[in-house]
């Protein structure tokens, strides 16, 4: 169901791996008022990094959200998306359903 | 060599050419108070963390460098919060070094252990903890370059106890990283298409704010209004950064803006907006500013670009760059028919002076004081009607005369900012225009001018209200008064003298200008109360949410 969503965005992030930078993130959204419908992280490669990815709308803040992230000192890239699966943010209870045999 | 942690602290502090720090010591930071023991920097114990950070923030303001503070953990980092974030929104490089339970207390609710760094997050361009004390040689180096580089702000240096006392054993002292030197490459293109403009338009006004300040680029901006005959208007930080003498001079804009300012800047076709971020105190309704204009935004912060204002055309850099490259681009012109309109709306819009016999009238005590002393002298004020009225009439002239609290409008900004700054200027004087109200919000820090006798002349224009409170109670809540007359007043001249410094009360005296006189030259710190009217209120005003062209009060005809 890879398709191009017009009424959210998915922000691609590459962080430096350690705590405090989802702090940073959390607490950008939250003090400069902007909607965050999904996150989800992971660490990539030697674990020095993780991605992240946030699903946010499609609103007139996106372009601010993305110069605000870009200030971040921990942010190392940041990636607009309009093409993706959207589905996968949708079943996050699928995660402790999975039976193993 | 062995060195712990704490000793790093102060030698990388050393290297960075610090020379002041101002702090409080406590059960956590003891070992960085230890290693300064050691250490030529001089020490300025403050009587609050708060007023630390904000004598690190006077020092800072008026030089322009990175300036340190020292506070231990738990309340000692609470503390510091109200001026961490000040500096935030005022784009000021200060770096506050606190210490932290051992690390492995931290999360255990320890005596005095609170979440430094998540509390800081928000009101700091960048925090860390040191999770180690060889990351030290990393993370201050790193505090110094981010603090300064692009548009300044506060960072904030976590260290817990026992990375403080870790011993590392060194064959020798690290290099220091290479400098980064950022390119401050701008798009020729672009500034091309700006001159063009600018020969192009038939109105223009420049409206300069803190970035012009930070950037240094005051008299690029001089150049550029003079070549060309561009007005300038300023912000409240950008007080000082064009000459008040200068017949392009447009005041201060904005809610306390000078009338004609205001007026004008609705004609402008126009508007180069260098180093301002379209703050609501400046702008008004922001929809309704400047109608006319086509606006050209210049900032180092690409983020304050369309944050606000959407604006016809932007560049993202350096303003001193920006103006170097303009310059030999921007053809002369007199302008006659703007500037005959700009003189004309100025003859019309005046901003309106109180009666020169009206002595005690703070309009006439802040312009008197102004003749009192060198043009170079720093103004530091609080935050209120004493602050709009300062900066409104003291005739700014130069960078940094001007320290006062923008973005954040703290009270208790003023005395220990003016400490910051003598400090830092001991050939200068300085003058901290203060209220009744927020004097005492930091009034502790009188012990610490004490014990520095540093040349500070503080007067408080006393009104025995927190006076912009009640003016705004008065205009826009009925005239219902409720909690901005205080109860009681205190005996400032008392209070002083009882901290050791030496003081008048005018409302005592009988000959008001002469007792001024003498007190401002006076040696070391004065404190000077000044009963003022209580009801007088700052005029123009442009209430909340207002176009700025609507303006209250201090107009010709109100007279």
């Amino acid at each position: 169901m890879f398709m191009t969503n017009k009424k959210y965005f998915v922000i691609e992030l590459l962080v430096n791996n350690h705590a405090g930078v989802m702090s940073h993130i959390n607490g950008l959204f939250a003090r400069r008022a902007f909607n965050l419908e999904g996150i989800l992280c992971g660490k990539i490669g030697d674990g020095s990094t993780s991605k992240m990815y946030l699903l946010v709308d499609n609103d007139d803040f996106l372009v601010q959200i993305v110069k605000q992230l870009n200030k971040l000192y921990d942010i190392l890239e940041v990636t607009v998306h309009q093409e993706f699966d959207i589905s996968v943010f949708n079943n996050f209870e699928e995660l402790l359903k999975i039976k193993v045999d | 060599m062995k060195m712990n942690g704490a000793e790093i602290i102060i030698k990388l502090l050393e290297d960075e050419g610090i020379k002041n720090i101002s702090g409080i010591p406590g059960g956590t930071n003891l070992p960085i108070y230890d290693a300064l023991f050691k250490s030529s920097i001089n020490h300025i114990l403050c009587r609050h963390e708060q007023g630390g950070a904000f004598i690190a923030q006077g020092m800072s303001r008026s030089s322009g460098k990175v300036a340190v503070c020292f506070a231990t953990s738990g309340p000692g980092a609470t503390n510091l919060l109200t001026a961490i974030a000040d500096a935030k929104l005022d784009s000021i490089p200060i770096i506050c070094i606190t210490g932290q339970v051992s690390y492995q207390y931290i999360g255990t609710d320890a005596f005095q252990e609170v979440d430094t760094y998540g509390l800081t997050i928000p009101i700091t361009k960048q925090n860390f903890i040191a999770r180690s004390a060889k990351e030290l040689f990393f993370i201050i180096p790193e505090a110094f370059r981010l603090a300064n580089e692009g548009r300044p702000g506060p960072v904030l240096i976590d260290v817990p106890k026992d990375v403080q006392q870790e011993i590392v054993e060194l064959n020798e002292w690290p290099q220091s990283l290479p400098e980064i030197v950022i390119e401050n490459k701008i798009d020729s293109s672009m500034i091309k298409w700006t001159s063009q403009q600018i020969n192009k338009a038939k109105r223009p006004i420049l409206y300069i704010g803190g970035g012009v300040l930070n950037g240094n680029a005051s008299e690029e901006i001089r150049r550029l209004a003079k070549k060309n005959n561009i007005p300038v208007v300023t912000t409240l930080m950008g007080l000082g950064c064009f000459s008040c003498d200068d017949p392009l001079y447009l005041s201060m804009l904005g809610m306390h803006g000078t009338r004609y300012t205001n007026l004008i800047l609705h004609e402008a076709d126009l508007l180069l907006a260098f180093g301002v971020r379209f703050d609501d105190r400046a702008t008004g309704n922001v929809v309704k500013f400047c109608p006319e204009a086509k606006i050209i935004h210049v900032d180092i912060d690409e983020a304050e670009i369309n944050k606000l204002k959407n604006v016809d055309y932007s560049i993202t850099g350096d303003i001193k760059a920006v103006l170097n490259g303009l310059l030999p681009l921007v053809e002369e012109n007199n302008r006659e028919g703007w500037i005959s309109l700009v003189e004309k709306t100025k003859a019309e819009h005046p901003f309106i002076v109180p009666e020169v016999s009206d002595i005690l009238h703070p309009i006439n005590i802040i312009k008197f004081v102004s003749t009192l002393v060198a043009g170079d002298s720093i103004v530091t004020t609080d935050v209120g009607q004493h602050q709009m009225w300062t900066a409104q009439v003291y005739p700014f002239r130069s960078p940094r005369t001007l320290l006062t609290s923008g973005g954040l409008g703290t009270m208790g900004f003023g005395l220990p900012a003016a400490i910051g700054a003598a400090l830092e200027n001991p050939e200068k004087q300085v003058i901290c225009f203060t209220g009744d109200g927020s004097i005492l919000m930091n009034i502790q820090e009188l012990a610490t001018l004490a014990d520095l006798n540093l040349n500070v002349k503080i007067i408080i224009l006393n009104n025995k209200h927190l006076g912009l409170v009640r003016q705004q109670q008065e205009l826009f809540y009925g005239g219902r008064y409720i909690a901005s007359k205080f109860v009681t007043n205190p005996d400032f001249a008392a209070i002083s003298r009882g901290f050791g410094i030496p003081a008048y009360d005018l409302s005592k005296e009988i000959d008001l200008i002469e007792t001024l006189k003498n007190a401002i030259a006076q040696a070391g710190p004065v404190l000077i109360d000044i009963p003022v009217r209580e009801m007088e209120n700052v005029y123009p005003m442009v209430k909340p949410g207002a176009p700025i062209t609507e303006m209250i009060g201090g107009d010709v005809y109100d007279k």
